[in-house]
This record gives C-alpha cells, structure tokens and sequence, in this order.
C-alpha cells in the first residue's frame, strides 16, 4: 500500500460539540522531532490540534513547563523522546521519565486529570507510530474534555 | 617526494559508515576529504538495518546525525554515483579518475521536494528495501539520504517527461552524459563494504522457491517501521502474521563446499536480534535459531544472547547445519530437517529466515585492478596482523567489511584508524587544501528591539498546495515586531540566500525566520546564510510548517494554513527572545598522553607522534610490550616477538615520543585541551591536550581443573612458552585443551574472544611439531569467527579431536592412578551421548581475560565509566567505540574489551585518529546552545553536577556550579533538574519556551 496515497488518520477538524483540544508535544531533536518529520515525509495524516517544541532532549522538559503549559489552558501535554537506550545524551530520557511519573501523581492534587499528561518514546524511524500517537492523544483529550483549570488554581511547583 | 609536493586531501571510497567515519576524523583533522561512493546516496548497509545488537538501537536514529554531518561538513565533498577507473602516482600524491554516472537530475538545482517522485507513473522495485515494495523509477532510498537529490533509474525509466513538466526547480536531465572527473589527493581509503550472498543456488534452503523463505536482509527491511510491511512481520505468501519464525545460520558461510569457508562474523548476533525484535514487534511470535556455534564474541554480546533466551524464550540448536527445507504446498508453511544428538529431527515454521552470508564487494576485483591492491582467496583485501589497515600500496588503506567481515563497532574504529593512517602520510599538508570563507564582522544587536524578518516558502507545491502562503505571509506581518515578510518558491535555493541576505540590510532586520521544512536538515544552511549578512547564526528560528504541517494535513487546507499561521505566531514569540550566541574558545596544548605501553598503547603513540604531535607514553612496567611480550605466534602464523621488539625501537628512537617506563598516572587534572598530569616518580607535571587509555588486560589465574595443584595443568600463555622453547620430544603426546576457563560463567559473563583462535593455532603448532601428539579440544562454542575459520578446518583435518560441552557440564579433571600416572579428563559426548574418558599428560586451559585492577583507579581519576565487566565502557558501543562521554579521552586494546593484536593495533589507530582531531587545532569552539548557571541563584545542592551526563559541571571554590563550556553538549537536563531554576539552556531557555506555549494558548485559531 502506498501511504502517500493512502493517509491515516486525519479526523475533521471540527466536531459537533466544538471543542478543539489544544495539544502540546515536547519532542526531542534527536528522535520523535525526527519521527514527527517522517511523519510527514510519508504523508501519514493526524490531527492538527498538535503543536511541537522542539528541544534537544525529553531530559530537557522541567516539571514547570509541563505545569505552566496545563495551567495557561493546554488541554493535553506530551513528552516524547528517544526510546530507552537511545537517548543522543545518554540517559536524558531516563530522567524524563521519573520527571513524568513523578507529576502524574500530583495531578489529582491540583484537580487536573493525569491523562492530561502523556509520554512516549518515538523513534526517528518511526513516522507512522507518531501519527498514531498524536491522533491517539488528541482524541483521548477530546473525550476528556477542555482543561477545567485556569490560569491560577495550579501552584508553582519548583 | 618532497613536503611540498604533497597534496592535503584524502579520497574516501564507499560512503557507509566506515567511509563517513573516516571522512569525518579527516575533515576534522584539517583534511579536504572526496567521499566518493558507486550509488546515488552515502549511507551503506547500516542505512538498511532496523535495529542493531546488542543494544537493539534504532539504527537511522543513531546514524542519521552523521549522515547529516558529513552532508554539510565544509571539508567534504561527497561525490556520488561514481566509479574509479584509473589510478596514477604514488603516496603523497596520487590522481584518481572518476566515472561519474549519470543522475539524470541536476544536483545544485534538485532541492528533493519529491514531487516528481509522486508523479512518476512507473513502478519500479525497491532494492534499498530488497524488492520487496515498489518505488517510482526517480527516487531516493530512504527520506534522511544524503545528499537529498532524486535520481532517475534509467532502467525503468519510459522517458515519458512527466517528471520535467512537474519539477518546480527544473532539475531533469534526461540527456545527462557520463562525466571524468580527476581528482588529486595524498593518500586513499578504499571502505566498499560487503554484498550479502545469494542464497539462490543452494536449493535445499528453497530460497526464491518457497515464498516464505526469506534473507536475513530482507526480513530487516520488514521488520523496519519504514519498511515494506511498516514493522509489522508477515508471511510474504499470505500476509499472514507468523506464530513460528526459524533463523538458519551460516547460509553462505563456513561452508567450503561453496568456497566460502570464512565465518561472516556478525550473522549470529544479527540473528539473536532480529528474533527479539519480531517478537517484539508481534506478540505471540515464538522463534527459533538454528546455529553451528553460538559466535557471540563481541563486547557484551553473550549477555545479549542470554537476554534472547531467558527474557524472550527464543529457542536455539546448535551443532550441525540444517539439512534442508521442504514447503507443505497448501499452507505454504515450511519443515526444517536438522540433526540433534545424533538423531533426525523435524520441525514445522510459518515463515523462515537465511542468515546470509557477507561476501566481498561486488567491486573488489576492479576496485583491485584499478589501485593495484592484491585481494586474499576471497576477494577481500589482505591485511596483515601488524599493519591491519595497510593494503600493499603505500599511501592505500583499506577499512571495514572490505577487509573481512565485521560488525559495525569493529569497522568504525578502523575507519578512524584508518584516518589516521592516510593523515600520518600528508600530514605536512594538514590545512593547506580547506576552503576559507571570509565573513563580514557580527553586527551587535544587543540592546536593538528586535526586528523580524519571515521568509514563507512555498517549497514548490509541497506547502504551497495545502497552504494558503500568501495569506501566511501577510499573517506574519501583523505580529509583533515583524518588520517585513515574503513569501519565496524555494526558500533553500541559492538565489534565495542572496534575496535573504539583501533583505537583512534593506530592512535592518536582527531576527530571521525561516516557515518551511524541517529545522534538523536545514537549519544549518540558514544560520549561514545569516551569518553571511552579519548577523549572529543563533538569531534566526524555524517553522515546520511542511514535514509537521502541509504533510500531515494533507486534505485540510483550512486547517493547514490556519496551523502555519500558528506555527510562525509561535517561531516569532521565540525569535523576539533569541540572544546572539557566542562559542567559548580555548586554546589546545597539541601534545598527547598514552596510558600504557603494549601493543595498543605504543600504536597509539606511534600514529600520533607521526603526525607531528609531541607524545608522552607511560607504561608501568619497566619495559615495553605488555601482554604481548608473552606471545610467540599468530594463528596466521607471524613472529610476535620480533615485531613486538621492533615496534619498541620505533617508541624509543621516535623523535615525537616522550617514554616514561616503570612509571604510573598519579593525579590528572582538567579537561578536553588541557590536561595537566603528575606521573608516579616524576616532579615535572605534564601538560597536554587528550589521553588514549590503553591499559591493557591480564590472563585469570585458574582455581578450576587443578591449576596450581598440578604442575602439568597449564594456562594458554604458559603452553605458548612451553610450544616455543621446548624441544618436540619433550612435548605433550596428549594434550586436553579446556575453553572458558573463568570466563562465561556467572562471575564473569564475558566472552574472551581470543581464546578459540589461540587454542586452534596451539593445537596445529603441536601437531605441527609432533604429528603423532592426540590433541583434543573440550569447548562450548568454537568462536574462530572470520578468516580464523580456516585454521579450524586445518586443525580439524590434520586430526584435532573437537567436543563441544555444555554450561553445566563441564568437563572432570582428577589425578590419576597410580600418582605420576596421566591426569584423567572425563567429558560428555553429545553425539555419542555418553562420558568419555582421555588421559591426558598436559591440560591447557583458555584462561579468561581480565581487566588490570589499575582501571578502577583511572576511572575515578578522570571520571570515566567502567562496564559492568570492568573494562572501561565507551560513549556509545556501535557508533563511537573510541570514544569517551567526556571530551578527549580516547579508549583502545584489552583496555575496552578482549581481542586480538590485529584489533588492537586498528583500534589503537583509531584513537589516535581520534586524538588529533583535537590535537590539529589551535583553538576547541564550544557548542552555541549550552548550559548557564546563574550564580547567584545556585545554592550549590550539586544535582546538576550529579546528574549531568558528560561531567560538564564542576565545582568552584566558593562551592557554586560552573558548566566547563567546551564540554557541554546542551542536553538541559542539568537546567530541567535545578531546584533553584539557576540553570539556563542558551537557546532553548524556558522564557523562550514559555512564550512559545504562550502564543498556542493566546492566540486562538486552534
Ligand atoms: S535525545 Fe531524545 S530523549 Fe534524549
């Protein structure tokens, strides 16, 4: 099959309720920032709720950002990286990940759902997986609803 | 030839990873380097892997940063599609013709939008996924190639023109002729690579009879989630997932039959991975690998192959090759007959894979005509044990799979080595044959309200068939401070850069934005052209908004556009808070330190020193050698004393080396560039500019078979004394060699690798002296990988009895009756199926190797990792095995992992290639985008110094944090961890961030 031809995904844009999630994916240089853009070579469609930063390691992805990002009305955040051992920086996505687990458990404390939060590892070869993902994400925040938060009620966390 | 008739530039032949290895060490050591490869992109067969042992890492992922680096390194030129014809004068100063094939499309104009890819009515095969898909006939390979030109296969080609009526760069050419190129170099790489065989003409294994019989190479492909069945493991016959999955070993080697008697090295691991990650890839899958020997003699491997059985089941034979396969006609599914114990057995798969074989390039025998280099019985070339990189032409090397085959870790240190080689030639010439670009002087901005410029590329029809560009453009020029913005055909083309250029000054712009591809290929190329206007590189920001935009939103052209406008909303709150990036600069004291004065340690030394560079060699002992010294022959038969003696005279009378014998590292200090080193016994410190650890390794000392209770027990290097110096009468007439002593066990995982080859070439040099002598081998695998397969079938043939045992049946050593009787071996017959008894009056045990107790020491000195076998562990096992996390620290020899003196020896060369990429400069450049502490915020917790990877923080005296800047690599893990947020990434800050989610959240539009 050719998948240039052929796409995935692709929902419509708008649904009947209109709520469009705003989705934030924070990928690394090295690998999903590279399956985001084979993504695209192989035209694999997802939705296009998706915003990616670019940064040059998931390692780089501080808890605060995470928090500023759900606080000032991102619906959904994503921290992808290099799959385990792949890491460009050895062990940065190691890091990213404790970071990640670590603020799911705090979520509910601040009355946002952990869902809202999401980690993968995407490889640089693996466009198709990022497509999936991405529509995959979007869609469970879809179903989650709008983030009920504003602005205020997250604490800072340091 | 005089200094000066030597020309500075190197010609690569053959772009894989071995010749984009080489090229980077050369381009990096002051060299112009012509990479010249037969095929229409560089990349080679590691281009094709999906994953790779023992890491499982993904294998584009990790080669694709130097496929990029050497796509737009200033000193390399890549030349494609081209053969060598001729070849005329001599080291120093050689002219290659090339025959430049036709590409049939312009390569300065083709900018590989693909369009005409997507527009070509033809249907070709895809060999770069081994004809299993089908492709346009003008294509790339894969969509990272390097250089990203499309290429027409005339073959399939019916000329129909839609392609030229498509290209918006008017890049066709049908007409395009064959083109001779001359080039001048100084000296010549030749790294070809392998082909894999054709298993076609051994009709027991079906091989393009039966469907679901597939190469090793193919199922690669299939396993590739870029590949033809993107990841997913199917049945070429029905489509069907498999549940039973076989691998058959040595298909195309080791069988002299075919002429093929070598062993092709990595087929065994290649096979072990390709099972975990089917299995992986499909639950359910259970696979089976039918193997002669279990080779996993590489670094780690044998905990790989443990990992295969324990964590993935997957089930392993080994003993004799699989007899044949036969195809059940309805199912399609196949039976694999095979022998085990002595019986035959039979077993029903659902799909079955052929671990090919690796053969010597197609091209060896022109390759061997044009430059005149003699090629061994299997038409790879013929280096020898202590010049393992030369050809027989001075001033020619040959590296990687070319000269016998080999795993990728194994061929990235001889492509350094290599490098170093062909450096030490021309080495008068470094930095005569470099471009040099003159730059305006920086304009500073700082201070200055940002004004942006957006440059909006249509990038032919790929964005702008989706995207709405002008209504972007225009978008753009309401944003804060963007001054002016334009939209562009092709924004990469060179006029283009001109037209960005002009534009920085008509407008007095001090902030560039770029909205097209991807900021991984193309960044580089606009930073310069930024730079060219005279603005710092670092101001200048991309949007995505084709591979992440108009790609991805194909069908939604509202959305896409609205998305682009979004993604420029986001690169422009960015670009308002880029800061002009400076590169820290420290001088390099251009002398080397070498640890360890063995074979690796002295080749190190040797090959820095011949390339000018003062060098202080230190050996603990009071003489030179190391392990060596206790060697008296190769298994290819060489005189290991008399070379190992000679190479100590080269050390002692070099002019560039300094030797400190008897003496140790007592304290070392500093990092990459400048190295300040204090020696035991010595009040001079040392200054210099990088370290080669090459330490070295010791034999184990036996508690096992009556080592030590018995004086007729011997290790390996003990018979080797006792073969050498004692007369044939008095040599063992029976001799019991034990394998694995010490080592694959569970105290010590590892594999010594040399032990296999030492025993066979022991067992011929007895049986040489005393053909009467009854020799017995008593091993597990019998790991004589590459041409050492050779010395195997010779030991087997002149009568050297060999009993494979398994782990937990060892063989029995007791003293025999009456007291001075032989001593008593009893070992399990697997074929036979019972004990046997030999008595023997001389047993020879493969003592393990192990790594010198000093490592520990050394390793905390310079904060180095050690492995979990304690031999020092490398930045990154496949693709940078010389390498050190830390800057300018090189690793060579035993002191990485057991081998031979071959190995060493190339190793030790590559870290010297590796040495003088630091050493060839005045001055190291730090990376842009790094770490900063803000000094006043850090309490001095030391989390970051922790945690960072590559020991770029330190300490200071009034207990605050200081990143070391040429050691940063700007991963921000350190600033992501900060308790106190003291710690910034330049370029990448998180006020930078913050504004970019901002401008998502604020804008609307989504
Ligand atoms: S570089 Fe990808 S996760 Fe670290």
């Amino acid at each position: 099959m050719n998948p240039i031809a052929e796409g995935s995904g692709g929902k419509k844009a708008a649904t009947a309720e209109g709520f469009e999630p705003r989705v934030i994916i924070f990928a690394c240089n090295w690998c999903s920032y590279s399956g985001a853009d084979l993504a695209g070579t192989s035209r694999y469609q997802y939705s296009p709720n998706v915003r990616i930063i670019r940064v040059m390691c998931s390692g780089r992805v501080d808890p605060s950002l995470i928090l500023k990002a759900l606080r000032n009305g991102a619906d959904g955040v994503m921290v992808s990286g290099c799959h385990p051992a792949d890491c460009h920086y050895i062990n940065g996505n190691q890091k990213a990940e404790v970071r990640v687990s670590f603020l799911k458990r705090f979520l509910p404390h601040v009355g946002i759902d952990p869902r809202r939060l999401g980690l993968e590892w995407i490889s640089g070869s693996e466009g198709e997986l990022f497509a999936k993902i991405a529509t995959s994400f979007t869609e469970e925040i879809r179903e989650l609803g709008p983030n009920p938060l504003t602005g205020d009620d997250v604490p800072e966390v340091r | 030839m005089t200094a000066k008739d030597k020309v500075g530039a190197v010609m690569v032949v053959g772009g894989g990873i071995s010749g984009m290895q080489s090229s980077l060490d050369l381009a990096e050591s002051g060299f112009k380097v012509y990479l010249v490869d037969n095929k229409p992109t560089i990349g080679g067969a590691m281009a094709q892997l999906d994953k790779t042992f023992p890491t499982n890492d993904c294998s584009m992922c990790i080669m694709a940063p130097k496929l990029v680096e050497v796509g737009r390194h200033e000193n390399i030129e890549i030349v494609t599609n081209a053969d060598v014809s001729s070849v005329a004068g001599d080291v120093g100063n050689f002219t290659v013709t090339l025959t430049k094939n036709p590409r049939r499309v312009d390569e300065e104009l083709c900018t590989g939008c693909g369009i005409c890819s997507l527009k070509c009515p033809v249907e070709a095969i895809d060999m770069y996924n081994e004809g299993l898909m089908a492709r346009a006939a003008i294509y790339v390979d894969y969509p990272q190639a390097v250089p990203l030109k499309f290429h027409i296969d005339k073959e399939r080609c019916i000329g129909c023109g839609i392609c030229e009526g498509e290209c918006p760069a008017d890049a066709i050419l049908y007409d395009q002729a064959e083109e001779l190129m001359k080039i001048n170099v100084g000296s010549i790489i030749l790294s070809p690579g392998f082909d894999e065989f054709d298993p076609t003409p051994l009709r027991e294994y079906g091989y393009g009879r039966y469907p679901n019989v597939v190469s090793s190479i193919e199922f690669e492909r299939m396993l590739s989630a870029s590949g033809p069945f993107r990841g997913i493991v199917m049945r070429p016959s029905d489509g069907k997932v498999p549940e039973k999955v076989a691998f058959i070993q040595c298909v195309g080697s080791r069988d002299e039959h075919i002429g093929h008697n070598y062993c092709s090295s990595v087929c065994c691991m290649h096979a072990i991975k390709e099972a975990m990650i089917a299995q992986e890839h499909t639950p359910g899958l259970s696979s089976h690998i039918f193997f002669m020997d279990i080779r996993a003699f590489g670094k780690e491997f044998d905990d790989y192959v443990t990992r295969a059985q324990d964590e993935f089941g997957i089930g392993i034979t080994r003993g004799n090759r699989v007899a044949d396969i036969s195809q059940d006609p309805n199912t399609k599914d196949l039976q694999v007959r095979y022998i085990e114990g002595g019986n035959i057995r039979y077993e029903r798969f659902n799909l079955v894979v052929l671990s090919v074989g690796l053969h010597a390039p197609r091209t060896a025998k022109d390759l061997s005509a044009a430059f005149d280099i003699e090629l061994n019985q299997y038409n790879f070339v013929d280096t020898k044990t202590f010049a393992p990189l030369e050809t027989n032409v001075p001033g020619i090397y040959a590296s990687g799979a070319f000269s016998g085959p080999k795993d990728i870790p194994t061929t990235v240190a001889e492509a350094s080595g290599v490098a170093a080689k062909a450096a030490a030639d021309i080495h008068e010439a470094r930095n005569t044959m470099l471009s040099d670009v003159q730059l305006p002087p920086e304009r500073d901005v700082l201070g200055e309200e940002p004004r942006i410029g957006v440059f909006v590329c249509h990038c032919g029809i790929n964005i702008g068939g989706v995207v709405d560009v002008p209504e972007v453009m225009e978008y753009a020029t309401t944003l804060p401070n963007v001054v002016f913005s334009d939209a562009n055909l092709y924004t990469c083309s060179q006029d283009t850069q001109e037209r960005i250029r002009e534009k920085v000054e008509e407008h007095n712009l001090n902030r560039v934005i770029v909205a097209s591809c991807t900021p991984r290929t193309h960044e580089p190329l606009f930073r310069n052209t930024v730079r060219e206007a005279g603005l710092n590189p670092y101001l200048f920001e991309m949007a995505n908004i084709r591979d992440q935009c108009s790609w991805v939103h194909m069908h939604e052209h509202e959305a896409a556009t609205l998305k682009s406008k979004e993604l420029v909303r986001m690169a422009v709150a960015k670009a308002r808070l880029l800061e002009p990036l400076e590169k820290a600069s420290i001088p390099v004291t251009p002398r080397a330190l070498v640890i360890g004065g063995g074979v690796s340690g002295m080749t190190a030394a040797l090959d820095i020193a011949d390339q000018g560079f003062t060098t202080y060699l230190v050996e603990r002992e009071k003489k030179l050698g190391g392990i060596a010294r206790r060697l008296y022959s190769t298994i290819r038969g060489d005189n290991v004393k008399a070379e190992v003696e000679q190479m100590a005279i080269r050390v002692k009378e070099h002019p560039n080396i300094e030797l400190f014998l008897g003496a140790e590292v007592d304290y070392i200090d500093g990092t990459v560039g400048n190295f300040l080193t204090m020696l035991t016994g010595q009040t001079q410190v040392i200054e210099h500019g990088v370290v080669v650890i090459a330490t070295g390794g010791e034999e184990y000392e036996p508690d096992e078979y009556l080592y030590g209770k018995d004086e007729r027990v011997v290790t390996q290097l003990q018979f080797e004394e006792e073969l050498a110096k004692t007369k044939a009468k008095n040599l063992p007439s029976t001799a019991v060699f034990i394998q694995c002593v010490g080592c694959r066990n569970e105290e010590r995982p590892y594999c010594s690798r040399v032990c296999c080859g030492s025993t066979v070439k022991q067992a011929l040099l007895l049986k040489g002296k005393c053909p009467e002598a009854q020799v017995f081998v008593l091993y597990r695998d019998l790991r004589t990988y590459a041409f050492k397969e050779d010395a195997y079938r010779e030991a087997a043939e002149a009568g050297v009895i060999f009993i494979r045992f398994a782990k937990d049946m060892e063989p029995k050593v007791s003293k025999g009756r009456p007291k001075d009787g032989p001593l008593e071996v009893i070992i399990y017959e697997e074929l036979l199926e019972e004990n046997i008894l030999i008595d023997a009056d001389r047993i020879i045990l493969a003592a393990a190797i192990l790594p010198p107790e000093g490592n520990e020491r050394l390793a905390q000195l310079l904060k180095l990792p050690l492995s979990k076998d304690r031999f020092f562990l490398e930045a990154h096992m496949k693709l940078r095995p010389l390498d050190f996390a830390t800057d300018g620290v090189f690793l060579a020899g035993l002191a990485h992992s057991p081998k031979y003196i071959d190995e060493s020896m190339a190793q030790a060369s590559g870290a010297a290639a590796r040495a003088v990429t630091i050493l060839s400069r005045d001055t190291l450049l730090a990376e842009g985008v790094i770490s900063v502490i803000d000094a006043d915020m850090c309490t001095g917790c030391g989390t970051c110094i922790e945690l960072c990877p590559y020991n770029a923080i330190e300490r200071t005296e009034d207990d605050k944090a200081h990143v070391v800047e040429v050691l940063c690599k700007g991963c921000g893990i350190c600033a992501a961890s900060c308790p106190e947020r003291a710690i910034d990434i330049r370029g990448f800050t998180s006020e930078q961030i913050i504004a970019q989610m901002s401008s998502v959240m604020n804008g609307g539009g989504m």
